[in-house]
């Protein structure tokens, strides 16, 4: 595993673009732009404001800047770097703002949800749609790009518009039986849409493409409901995680429950291999040691972590929330399939140290990774099964069926991982820290050696 | 009159017992008793005296003065005496009268007493038993109500239970709400402000866009006008992305259920073949009713075949696996206990290791050599059963494999014999070197220790010195014998150097010629004579007694410092 060197960014603001070639990041007002496997810089832009969001077309040829504050957006051409394109809402202000899937519109939601303004750069065309409502996700493209679904709220009811991205055209809007919707996502082959109610009751439906309810799926009332919800990269699969602790998965030809994942305190079963990270203090070297390596910087002194298999039954530490609040940091909050389908990632908040792994072939547990502080970020390599996870250490933890690596990201200054994301190739990944970004390069020889990897045959 | 005679009778007797007359009297009394007023004809003018006697008697045993005494002496009757006797006894009768009554009037009363205490005992006795029923029903009420309580309590847990936890949920509710409502009345705020931000504010900044140039569109194709045909063009797209979609799940479903049905008839065909299979190799007979069976079952197979939607062809495809699944478990649970019994037995018949003893090249020849057999005979039995193994059943697999290797296991217990019979051979004939090895050294010995005291002899008698040294031959230090020996014999090498090939050059000639050529003839007659073995052999003697010529010398050279 290869790290490159650290560089600069702020807000989080890095993006690789959909054709895996250029890498973007933002540092305060400046957009730079790299190419991935030099790390060059290619291009340079200036903003007129601290950019709060950044997003490449889906051809990677344009990158917007949106700077919320100011109400403006900006975006660059790759091809033409001295073309520019300014976008000023104006009084209305500006709250979210993201492109179109064919990458010539550009969509901005204003303050208070007001209206979302599809600008298009082709003709300088505006149209506005109404009434959108300010939900956990309101808006939706389907993967293919042809079609977007917009939560709106009219007279105190829940609607759904499903409009063709070709030409903004209304195909369907339909009233929903939700009483406060609170996000919906189309599933990976774009004929069903999947719409879910707030918190305080647990409702999914299932709508067709054309605007029929298919199915509506409620595991019990009264209590917290849905909490987040994943398709399988497939389509078969819809998974629900809930404020219960527990994740539904429904099977597409009848929309029913086939299997409930539950996330107990005491791990018994056998079959799972459970990961526990062990935090190992080195020795406090000698003055001499010191006096040479301190050039080295502060890599010496941190704490070496490795993972070792644990032997059911196992407790895993859980953190009761406060009951008076809203929101409780209960329940299944992160749910992520692998590319394959094969494997579903989840985390339980009140569990927030371990990432539970099922495999979906047997529906059952697969593995469980218990880390020392609490997971902040995971995500599936787009073409392998192998999860990447931090914790907001200095450490980059993989898991992947054949064991779990702990890798400590070799940078000065202490760079703490706060989140992760693969580059679409799946062969780096883009560690980001709180103003500092890393990549780092998976060997694929690494794989079979395995030296590093804590194998599941070690456990008998 | 009876009564007199028997009075007299009485009377003779009286002193005896006194029962006769009161029998008698007793008698008399009945009738008195009957009728009180019969005169009694106890006293008659004849027994006066006695009778008197006899009166005062009774009366003196009833406590009574007497009524007449002897000593008066007159028979004269004392009447005063006799009335007073007489009131005395009325008395007395009134008296017992008296008490008689009163025991009869007791007698009633205690009879009574009885009665009612009978009466009294049964009625408590009744009452005892209603109270006993009336308390085992008292208990049983308790025990049913205890239950009662039990459950009841039961469910209050439960109830407080489920109160507390919807008291819970509406807690939860209660502050998520609250949060809502209180995000909302900021966002309102906001709203108002933003209002009147906007109402004051004189300059409103419009939105606008400002595009350096107008870029393409992604496909290159030129935007349409909204029209109808366009928007009948998107419905029509969108129901065909529908229609495709469930189009192929569709056609995925209908391929997975095909691949099912191919495993199940796939799956029934096996058993049934390793079924047949099993009755021919056991029942031999049966054999052609097994065929025919199978042959009719394979023509209903071809039936289902066409019928695959049908739900009557499912269920029988489904029943009829079922039942050669149950078959073909409880034969395979058969045959392995057969298999493991003959697979004991094999292992008790096979070769037992045999010792092995040094004859290193033959032996690591010999190992390598059934190294490589046994690695052949592995992967040849791992190609066959993984060319076997899709059509056949595990057990079929076994008994084929177990075949197959028959003729290889033959083949290998033969040369297996045939090394064996050569080792014994070679090991013979390494015994049979020990030891004409050893007899050699000893003849040489013998040869030498003889050959040294010749020289001496020889040497002796040669020697101008009369008194010659008769040479012990036992106690002759071997080394200035073998010394000497050794030295002459290297003034000679012709003939013996094939035996000493390492001969040491140190000739030490003291000694003339002439004797020189009369020792060599002397020497080569002694191994011609002391030998009996043929040539041959001693040329591989001396190569065997190379090493010991060399201790020998060792010793020579040693001794000679």
């Amino acid at each position: 595993m290869n790290f490159s060197e650290l560089f600069k960014q702020s807000n989080q603001l890095c993006k690789v673009s959909p054709d895996g070639k250029y890498l973007a990041t933002c540092v305060q007002y400046r957009l730079v732009v790299r190419d991935v496997s030099t790390l060059q810089i290619l291009h340079l832009y200036t903003c007129l404001d601290q950019v709060s969001h950044m997003e490449w077309s889906s051809d990677s040829l344009f990158i917007l800047c949106a700077m919320y504050k100011r109400g403006l957006i900006q975006v660059w051409s790759l091809e033409q770097p001295d073309w520019h394109c300014k976008i000023d809402e104006g009084s209305i202000g500006l709250v979210s703002s993201r492109w179109s899937p064919d990458g010539r519109h550009i969509l901005n939601t204003t303050e208070f949800h007001l209206r979302v303004t599809v600008w298009s750069l082709c003709t300088k065309a505006v149209s506005y749609m109404k009434y959108p409502k300010a939900c956990q996700k309101g808006i939706d493209f389907s993967k293919d790009g042809g079609y977007m679904a917009l939560a709106e709220r009219r007279d105190c009811k829940d609607y759904v518009s499903i409009f063709v991205c070709e030409d903004w055209h209304l195909l369907r809007n339909f009233e929903t039986e939700t009483q406060d919707l609170s996000g919906l996502e189309w599933s990976p082959n774009g004929c069903v849409l999947a719409v879910w109610d707030s918190c305080l009751e647990y409702k999914v439906l299932l709508y067709s493409l054309d605007g029929r309810l298919l199915s509506t799926y409620s595991a019990y009332e009264w209590s917290l409901g849905v909490k987040c919800v994943s398709w399988s990269p497939s389509s078969q699969f819809l998974a629900i995680g809930s404020y219960d602790e527990k994740v539904r998965i429904l099977n597409h030809i009848t929309w029913g429950k086939i299997a409930q994942f539950e996330h107990p305190a005491s791990i018994d079963n056998t079959k799972a291999t459970v990961y526990k990270e062990v935090e190992r203090r080195p020795a406090v070297p000698s003055d001499e040691l010191l006096q040479h390596n301190i050039k080295v910087g502060s890599t010496l002194l941190n704490t070496k972590s490795k993972y070792e298999i644990c032997a059911p039954p196992i407790q895993i530490p859980v953190v009761k929330p406060d009951p008076d609040r809203a929101n409780p940091k209960i329940g299944v909050s992160v749910l992520a399939f692998s590319s394959d389908s094969r494997y579903l990632a989840s985390r339980n908040d009140n569990m927030a140290t371990a990432v539970w792994v099922w495999d979906m072939q047997k529906m059952s547990l697969e593995a469980v990774l218990e880390q020392t502080a609490a997971v902040r970020c995971f995500q599936w390599d787009p073409r392998h099964p192998r999860l990447a996870l931090c914790t907001g250490n200095s450490k980059l933890y993989l898991w992947s069926p054949r064991g779990c690596v702990s890798v400590q990201v070799p940078a000065e200054g202490g760079f703490q991982v706060q989140s992760l994301s693969w580059h679409c190739s799946g062969d780096f990944l883009i560690l980001l820290g709180k103003d500092q970004l890393c990549l780092c390069y998976m060997d694929a020889e690494q794989e079979e050696n395995g030296r590093l990897w804590r194998r599941k045959k070690d456990r008998k | 009159m009876p009564e007199s005679s028997l009075f007299k009778d009485g009377r003779r007797s009286s002193v005896e017992s006194r029962t006769p007359p009161l029998r008698q009297l007793s008698q008399s009394l009945q009738p008195l008793h009957r009728n009180p007023h019969t005169i009694s004809i106890f006293c008659s003018e004849h027994n006066v005296q006695e009778c008197l006697s006899h009166i005062n008697m009774e009366v003196s045993s009833l406590g009574l003065p007497p009524v007449w005494s002897e000593l008066d002496g007159s028979s004269v009757l004392n009447v005063v005496a006799v009335l007073n006797r007489m009131y005395d006894l009325i008395q007395l009768h009134h008296k017992s009268l008296r008490t008689v009554e009163n025991m009869e009037v007791e007698q009633l009363k205690l009879n009574s007493n009885v009665d009612f205490l009978k009466l009294t005992t049964t009625r408590l006795k009744e009452q005892l038993d209603v109270s006993k029923r009336e308390n085992t029903g008292l208990l049983e009420r308790e025990r049913q109500l205890l239950l009662k309580v039990k459950s009841l309590q039961n469910c209050l847990k439960n109830e407080k239970e489920e109160v507390q936890k919807l008291q819970n949920i509406i807690a939860s509710r209660a502050s998520q709400y609250n949060h809502d409502m209180k995000r909302k009345e900021r966002e309102f705020n906001k709203l108002k402000e933003r209002l009147n931000q906007l109402l004051a504010d004189k300059k409103e900044r419009k939105q606008a866009i400002d595009v350096l140039n107008n870029i393409g569109r992604a496909d290159g194709k030129r935007s349409l006008w909204k029209t109808e045909k366009t928007e009948a063009k998107h419905e029509g797209e969108m129901y065909k992305t529908l229609l495709n979609d469930y189009d192929s799940r569709q056609r995925e479903l209908v391929l997975e259920n095909a691949e099912l049905k191919k495993v199940l008839h796939q799956m029934k065909k096996e058993m049934m073949s390793v079924l047949r299979s099993r009755k021919l190799s056991l029942r031999g007979e049966k054999a052609d009713l097994s065929g025919t069976q199978a042959a009719s079952e394979e023509d209903e197979e071809e039936v289902f075949d066409s019928e695959l939607t049908c739900v009557h062809a499912r269920e029988k495809l489904t029943n009829s696996i079922r039942l050669q699944w149950r078959r073909l478990k409880s034969h395979v649970e058969r045959l392995d206990s057969q298999v493991s019994l003959t697979q004991m037995s094999k292992s008790t018949t096979g070769d037992p290791v045999p010792p092995r003893e040094t004859c290193e090249k033959e032996m690591e020849r010999l190992k390598l050599e059934i190294q490589q057999c046994k690695d052949f005979i592995q992967t040849q039995q791992h190609h066959l059963q993984q060319k076997l193994s899709t059509p056949c059943d595990e057990d079929a697999a076994l008994l084929l494999n177990d075949s197959y290797m028959l003729q290889e296991k033959e083949r290998l217990r033969g040369e297996w014999k045939n090394l064996e019979e050569q080792r014994t051979i070679f090991e013979k004939e390494r015994s049979n070197f020990t030891e004409a090895a050893i007899r050699l050294s000893h003849e040489r010995k013998v040869f030498e220790e003889d050959r040294a005291t010749w020289l001496k002899h020889h040497f002796l008698s040669l020697s101008p010195f009369e008194n010659s040294i008769k040479p012990q031959l036992s106690k002759s230090s071997s080394a200035i014998l073998i010394s000497e020996a050794d030295s002459s014999a290297q003034l000679a090498p012709e003939k013996l150097s094939s035996c000493y090939s390492n001969s040491t050059s140190s000739p030490s000639a003291f000694i003339t010629s002439p004797s020189i050529s009369n020792l060599q003839h002397t020497l080569d007659l002694i191994p011609e004579n002391g030998s009996t073995k043929p040539g041959r052999e001693r040329s591989v003697l001396c190569e065997n007694i190379h090493p010991r010529d060399k201790l020998w010398n060792d010793d020579k050279d040693l001794s000679s410092k």
